[in-house]
């Protein structure tokens, strides 16, 4: 097993989880299982098995019921990931909008593909299914933001603004 | 315009553009939570069973089963718990309205989850919220928090003896989640494989095994003017048996995309032209289709969408969408309705919603889990200038046999829109596949 005493979520954030647990009746703590994922990847950016091992001791539940969860869900990162992670939707209505450029511009402007990170670490082009946002589309989200209406000028002031 | 709307009110809306409304005090000058005080220190929870019964509203995630019935399925042995679970998973390519709602107005649902709770003999209620919209997670859990400290949660509501706590849950990404017996086993903490049925949830089959109700944003929002006018005034609204308002997500080559709540019964073409919802087709073009109910049903070209092969005007109702089958017709399905003009590939269209079922199969069913990874790969190489002849016929055989077998209802929503694309569009497959490159 790896250890798990070097990751530790921060006192308020540790509160947190014993909020969501008591949303439930007892017992069934195994429910905080997502919502508390995703409080450990906005701590370490990604699910990295001592995360996932650290969270199942929280749950009290056998890691692999972490593992078959966060493989389940796409939201969740098995890999190391950028600083920004660009999810784009690749879905009909926001091609019908010009997705496909925008993400191809997106691509060639930070030299990577879908599934890569830039050399420095700051960003990562990851494309994703449908999000709720066709009539503003095309769209992406960056951790909980929605950019919405891309053009390849808007994609630009994004990434600037980002890279600072 | 064609038709003339009875009654051309906003039920879910009217207020929504308010400069505050996402706050409680602006929500109440408004008449919000006026149905919370009604339900809870007037009526008893079968009187508002009855209500919502009485105004024909069907379930708006997509499946339109009307949600009185559901709700009188509820099983209510001693000493269980019974749970409401809203289902805001939205996640059907085109729709966006539940994300508008929730983003601009949390107060409506959350006026709505209450009188729908007491009605059901909740004390605890879920809205399990697709995880890529935290930010309208966050929305949510203030008002929730604002509601609780008005009194309107928590413990002895407004002095009427119920109780009742409300939270908010993320899920991780997940199309599947949609389904409700997916959504309860992620709820539970799973991968969301949808669950065999029977039982149904309302039964035995529900939140850890209890009796449990799950019902779309949008059908719960109503349930508070329901309870405000009476479910009689509610059926007034409307064609028969597609009663109400609905909120309709419009994308695509039209002038003005957005939500936009109709009063049932208005025509499509109004829908599309009119200046109040659409505007029109986008500056210089033509419409060529559209996919009335999410991706997930049937596609119409043009003059079918606009009139019945009887030479009628197509209605936006259930019953008109729906006309000819799916030799002609469709669907009104989520209201997720994207338009396209003769600009489209509807071969890549095809290719991008064949793509989001291979996706977003949970991999539970043979027929869906493979399927879906076959049309999507014959899709692929369609589009990519290497169809074979066969490849047409080859994606309705394979759509034709994910059809109906499987647990849930995403292998059909798979074969649908392939078959349709096909079945209206062949022209546009064969001259990929003739050419060997894309159109587009």
């Amino acid at each position: 097993m790896t250890n798990t005493q070097t990751i530790q979520f921060p006192a308020d954030t540790l509160e947190k989880v014993h909020e969501i647990i008591k949303r439930y009746p007892e017992g069934k703590q195994k429910s905080a299982l997502l919502p508390v994922l995703h409080l450990a990847q906005a701590e370490w950016k990604w699910c990295s098995p001592e995360v996932m091992d650290y969270v199942a001791s929280l749950l009290n539940i056998k890691p692999i019921e972490v593992y078959e969860v966060a493989s389940f869900y796409t939201m969740f990162h098995l890999e190391p990931v950028g600083d920004h992670v660009i999810e784009y939707c690749r879905t009909g209505p926001c091609c019908l909008m010009g997705g496909v450029e925008v993400y191809d511009y997106l691509k060639t402007k930070l030299g990577i593909d879908t599934g890569e990170t830039t050399t420095d670490g700051k960003f990562t082009i990851k494309e994703v299914e449908c999000l709720a946002a066709c009539g503003w589309g095309p769209v992406f989200q960056i951790r909980e933001k929605y950019y919405m209406n891309l053009t390849t000028q808007k994609v630009d002031e994004i990434i600037e603004e980002l890279s600072k | 315009m064609i038709c003339e709307i009875k009654y051309n009110m906003k039920i879910l809306t009217e207020h929504i553009d308010v400069q505050g409304i996402e706050t409680i005090d602006v929500f109440r000058k408004h008449g919000g939570y006026a149905a919370v005080e009604k339900a809870l220190k007037k009526m008893t929870p079968d009187e508002v069973t009855e209500e919502v019964k009485k105004s024909g509203i069907r379930g708006r995630g997509g499946a339109g089963f009307p949600m009185g019935m559901k709700w009188s399925f509820l099983a209510k042995p001693e000493g269980v718990p019974r749970y409401l679970v809203c289902n805001a998973d939205e996640s059907e390519p085109g729709t966006f309205k539940d994300h508008y709602l929730m983003m601009k107005s949390p107060h409506t649902l959350i006026e709505g989850m209450i009188v729908s709770s007491y009605a059901l003999g909740a004390n605890t209620s879920y809205i399990y919220i697709r995880g890529e919209l935290m930010y309208v997670a966050t929305i949510l859990e203030k008002a929730i928090q604002e509601a609780r400290d008005k009194g309107f949660l928590g413990k002895n509501i407004l002095g009427s003896g119920y109780d009742l706590d409300l939270h908010v849950q993320l899920g991780g990404g997940a199309y599947i989640c949609g389904e409700e017996t997916a959504l309860l086993e992620s709820l539970e903490g799973k991968r969301g494989n949808p669950r065999n049925k029977p039982p149904f949830p309302a039964v035995k089959g529900g939140l850890w095994q209890c009796p449990t109700v799950v019902n779309n944003v949008e059908s719960i929002a109503t349930t508070a003017w329901i309870v405000n006018n009476g479910g009689d005034e509610y059926a007034k609204i409307g064609i028969g048996r597609s009663t109400g308002t609905k909120l309709i997500s419009a994308s695509g080559h039209i002038r003005k995309p957005g939500v936009y709540e109709i009063p049932l019964g208005i025509t499509v073409e109004d829908f599309i032209y009119a200046d109040e919802w659409c505007g029109g087709i986008r500056d210089g073009h033509k419409l060529k289709a559209v996919v009335a109910g999410g991706s997930s049903v049937p596609i119409l070209p043009a003059e079918l969408i606009l009139k019945t092969t009887n030479g009628e005007n197509r209605l936006m109702t259930y019953e008109s969408l729906s006309d000819g089958g799916f030799a002609t017709g469709t669907m009104l399905g989520s209201g997720g309705f994207v338009v396209m003009d003769e600009t489209t590939c509807i071969v890549h269209n095809t290719l991008t919603f064949g793509r989001f079922y291979h996706h977003e199969s949970c991999g539970q069913c043979s027929p869906c889990r493979e399927g879906t990874g076959w049309m999507d790969k014959v899709l692929y190489r369609i589009e990519h200038g290497q169809g074979r002849q066969e490849d047409i016929d080859l994606l309705v055989d394979v759509a034709k046999k994910i059809e109906g077998n499987t647990i849930c209802p995403l292998g059909d929503a798979a074969a649908w829109p392939v078959a349709a694309a096909i079945r209206h569009f062949r022209d546009e497959f064969e001259w990929h596949i003739n050419h060997n490159l894309k159109i587009c």
